[in-house]
């Protein structure tokens, strides 16, 4: 990992980000197009509008999902 | 000439939602999206289940679940399949909100709970899900609620705050129709008889375990208020025919609850009068 790099769990992996990487820029590497989708950080929902400001921290466990077919 | 008898199946009313169909469908397991668009089409239904995942699962086209869900057409209605932990579904139940607000649709107010307590059996753990109920309705959530056809089960998650109780007809997607319908009679006279404590106008699904259309039937003709499925239609080797099967057999199930049907006897009543016939012989039994 380099120094100007930091480690999150995102979607369950171990991913390194760059710092000062914000929610929604990591949105765009997962689900590039999407519009339906949620962010939840460290067990807590994101709300959209915060995805901009919320930079990424070193440990944080980033969960980004979206709808799939269910019953 | 007489008008043609056509009466129309009510909308269901769930909370603040308003169902023109009874019959809710799921959105997984079908062979490809093109099936379940004109399946979901054909079956009338105007709310449709989903789950939430991680992944955006796309096919060989790269297309995904939204590209053919119409959400100015359908209500989404979120699951929290999956999940073996009240902890998990609750997690999920918000991330479905949160998902569904992104794209304005109404189904950001509801969700279809469940907390599975197996995964061969995917039963549901009654304690995590009437305490994942507890908390999702203090969240202001409206909760559809999957259970078990246990009765006690039903009222408690009612008392909880439980929108509409869903009990299964059997294990999710084992094709075994109404299991239990003593159960389901009991849940539906606990539930909504008013003489047993219930509320008429309390919704009660059959969700879970239907195969055919005759489990449909069978569910409106014990006086549920509406079946949600989706192996029974997504696994049928024609899925569009059998949506339009669904859908007839929930409209006849329905009509036919309202009809008074005739008590189970055990001896024959003949339907052609005795008087009059020229038959001589003797009646065996007379």
């Amino acid at each position: 990992m380099n120094s100007d790099e930091i480690e999150i769990t995102l979607n369950g992996a171990p991913t390194q980000v760059p710092v000062g990487t914000n929610v929604a820029e990591l949105v765009t590497r997962i689900l590039p197009n999407a519009r339906a989708y949620a962010v939840e950080v460290n067990r807590s929902v994101l709300s959209r509008r915060e995805h901009a400001e919320r930079t990424v921290k070193h440990g944080d466990v980033i969960e980004v999902v979206t709808l799939v077919g269910g019953g | 000439m007489t008008a043609p008898f056509a009466p129309a199946v009510p909308p269901l009313s769930i909370a603040g939602f308003t169902l023109q169909s009874r019959l809710v469908t799921g959105t997984g397991k079908y062979r490809d999206y093109e099936t379940m668009q004109r399946a979901l089409d054909v079956s009338g239904c105007d709310a449709v289940t989903v789950a939430v995942r991680r992944e955006r699962l796309v096919d060989a086209q790269g297309r995904s679940l939204l590209d053919f869900l119409d959400l100015a057409r359908y209500t989404i209605l979120p699951n929290t399949a999956g999940c073996f932990s009240a902890e998990d579904a609750i997690r999920v139940a918000r991330l479905g909100r949160e998902i569904l607000d992104s794209v304005d649709n109404p189904g950001k107010h509801w969700v279809k709970l469940e907390v599975l307590g197996d995964r061969k059996t995917l039963l549901p753990d009654p304690v995590g899900t009437l305490e994942a109920c507890r908390e999702l309705v203090k969240d202001g959530f409206t909760v559809l609620c999957y259970s078990s056809d246990d009765p006690i089960m039903a009222v408690r998650l009612r008392d909880a705050g439980a929108a509409s109780v869903m009990p299964a007809g059997s294990p999710i997607g084992s094709g075994r129709g109404i299991a239990n319908p003593a159960n389901i009679a009991l849940i539906l006279e606990l539930l909504k008889d008013p003489a047993a404590g219930g509320d008429a106008a309390y919704p009660v699904i059959v969700d879970a375990g239907v195969g055919t259309p005759s489990d449909v039937t069978l569910a409106m003709e014990l006086g549920a208020d509406g079946v949600l499925l989706n192996t029974g239609i997504a696994h049928a080797k024609d899925p569009v025919r059998m949506a339009h099967a669904m859908k007839l057999a929930l409209d006849s199930g329905y009509h036919g609850a309202r009809s008074g049907r005739i008590e189970r006897k055990l001896h024959a009543s003949a339907s052609s009068p005795w008087q009059g016939s020229i038959a001589s012989t003797v009646i065996p039994g007379e």
